[in-house]
């Protein structure tokens, strides 16, 4: 049988689809099957998915979660289920049962390990450049460039200095 | 600055100059902000929505750094001036469909975007040109910074920035790097390629981002992952993963000069000629076209011409920029004419 879109090569998936109860079987090659698939994907989009993906976390616990309601801007978490949204940022605390195994399935993890907002981003901003530092002091040794070596030993020692200061500072602010 | 300004000007991203220009056209970092209490632009009223935006622009305006971005609101654009800045990659194609308190702030440069009320209040990118991740990271951290000392960040110490998708939620980081890899499409490579990729979880999307078709061999690779990871650690798995796709392409495009050199040649050659003489060419026929030209001239086929008019030509054949360069509204009958004319006096020798 050759396939009902190209008609070249053999139809090897064989789909049923149902639209308005109206039953409609496709023969299609492997091709053609890969490229329908990707629309049907576009269209089932994203929303779904994580619904999907939010409702497979605790099947029994329906009732919970059907009163469940952020208080600050009034979302219910049947309602971020079906648009896949969130209304704001205390939704995260007010979902936060049912939200961080969602997180921990799309990301792998629940814990933010970036920066926070102002003062974190300058320490750790002295992080990259002490990697950046210490892969060119690698690749210095490597190239037997032992004055250059040198050179960024002693950046690196300053840099790790200053960075150790800035956490005492820290911690003084903190205490 | 007015929006026409941006029209006689090459963004910084299209200058084809950088670091491996000859394969990745763009790098990128995108964060998406959100302010602190505020409900997300999807759920929030327009009386809400207002002050997001009037709170944003007013810690736009209160940054130096930022002095020489302008602030357009969309309810001031005509549909073309939207799709224009779409074309440019200075706003997503979602945030050109509702005009409701929406703006997008832009710098002269167009390195710097910055989009409110979006999906998030905030969304800014910084855009390089070449593989340059980590230029674009330092100075899209600087604005963050600039901005948090403004504006009271919706943030948690365990689960980061808070966004309206939980697909974005930690760093609310998006690296996206733009690539040519014609060599690998035509070796038939790309979908191993691809399929590594996406294992590795990262994604591929076209040349207009999320859920567009990859055209003229054009793919842009971003991180999916956005929680668990330090922004440092994301752009420097990312930079790995591009670093090795830019070898394999390298090699692809080596071995099809050594061994298939006059069918590369041909193929080459044969579209530069339909560039340099059709009347009527679609939007997907050019871009298809300036891929082997842009190969064409990486390989030293092509010796007329340079990146940067490669790459220009890529942005000014595209409908919106072609009404603008024209001053109304074209059919597609008419871009198709017009952009054949203009590809043909830029490509005269």
């Amino acid at each position: 049988m050759l396939c009902d879109v190209c008609g070249k090569n053999t139809a090897t998936v064989h789909l049923t689809e149902i639209i308005d109860e109206q039953m409609n079987e496709l023969h299609l090659c492997e091709e053609c099957a890969r490229q329908k698939s990707t629309q049907m994907e576009s269209q089932f989009g994203l929303s779904d998915l994580l619904a999907g993906l939010a409702d497979f976390e605790k099947p029994a616990k329906k009732l919970e979660t059907v009163s469940l309601k952020c208080e600050n801007c009034g979302l219910t978490y049947n309602e971020f289920k079906k648009i896949g949204r969130l209304g704001c940022g205390e939704c995260y605390s007010a979902f936060k049962k049912y939200l961080v195994p969602l997180l921990k399935k799309i990301h792998g993890s629940g814990q933010h390990l970036g920066t926070s907002p102002v003062r974190g981003t300058k320490i750790l901003r002295k992080k990259i450049d002490l990697t950046t530092l210490r892969n060119n002091l690698k690749k210095a040794i490597e190239t037997e460039a032992f004055e250059e070596a040198a050179k960024i030993r002693d950046q690196i020692k300053e840099l790790e200095n200053k960075h150790s200061q800035n956490d005492d500072e820290v911690k003084k602010d903190e205490a | 600055m007015k929006l026409n300004d941006i029209l006689n000007h090459t963004s910084e991203w299209l200058k084809g100059e950088g670091p491996n220009s000859n394969i990745v056209i763009s790098s990128r970092i995108r964060l998406a902000r959100n302010l602190d209490k505020l409900p997300f632009p999807n759920w929030a009223n327009k009386k809400q929505s207002e002050e997001v935006l009037k709170k944003v622009e007013g810690a736009i305006a209160g940054v130096d750094y930022l002095k020489k971005t302008t602030v357009f609101r969309l309810e001031d654009l005509d549909s073309v001036d939207k799709q224009f800045l779409v074309e440019r990659h200075l706003m997503s194609h979602e945030h050109a469909q509702k005009a409701d308190s929406k703006a997008v702030a832009v710098d002269e440069e167009e390195v710097i975007s910055i989009m409110i009320n979006e999906e998030d209040h905030i969304r800014m990118q910084v855009m390089q040109s070449g593989f340059n991740l980590f230029e674009a990271w330092s100075i899209i951290n600087k604005i963050d910074d600039l901005l948090a000392k403004e504006l009271p960040f919706a943030f948690s110490a365990d689960l980061g920035y808070l966004t309206a998708c939980p697909t974005n939620t930690g760093t609310a980081m998006r690296g996206s790097v733009m690539l040519h890899l014609p060599a690998l499409v035509m070796t038939r490579q790309i979908d191993r390629v691809l399929a590594a990729i996406s294992k590795l979880s990262f994604t591929t999307r076209g040349l207009y981002g999320e859920g567009t078709q990859a055209t003229g061999n054009f793919f842009q690779v971003s991180n999916q992952v956005s929680l668990g990871l330090s922004e440092d650690n994301i752009i420097e798995n990312l930079n790995g993963l591009i670093r090795q796709i830019i070898e394999q392409e390298g090699q692809a495009r080596e071995v099809m000069l050594s061994r298939n050199r006059s069918l590369l040649e041909d193929r080459i050659n044969r579209a530069f000629g339909i560039l340099k003489s059709a009347h009527i060419i679609s939007s997907q026929e050019t871009t298809e076209l300036l891929s082997m030209v842009r190969m064409g001239y990486d390989l030293g086929i092509i010796k007329e011409l340079d990146h940067r008019r490669i790459n220009e030509l890529f942005i000014i054949t595209q409908p919106a920029h072609l009404q603008k360069l024209e001053n109304k509204k074209l059919s597609v009958q008419e871009r198709d004419v017009k952009r054949a004319e203009i590809i043909r006096s830029r490509l005269k020798i």
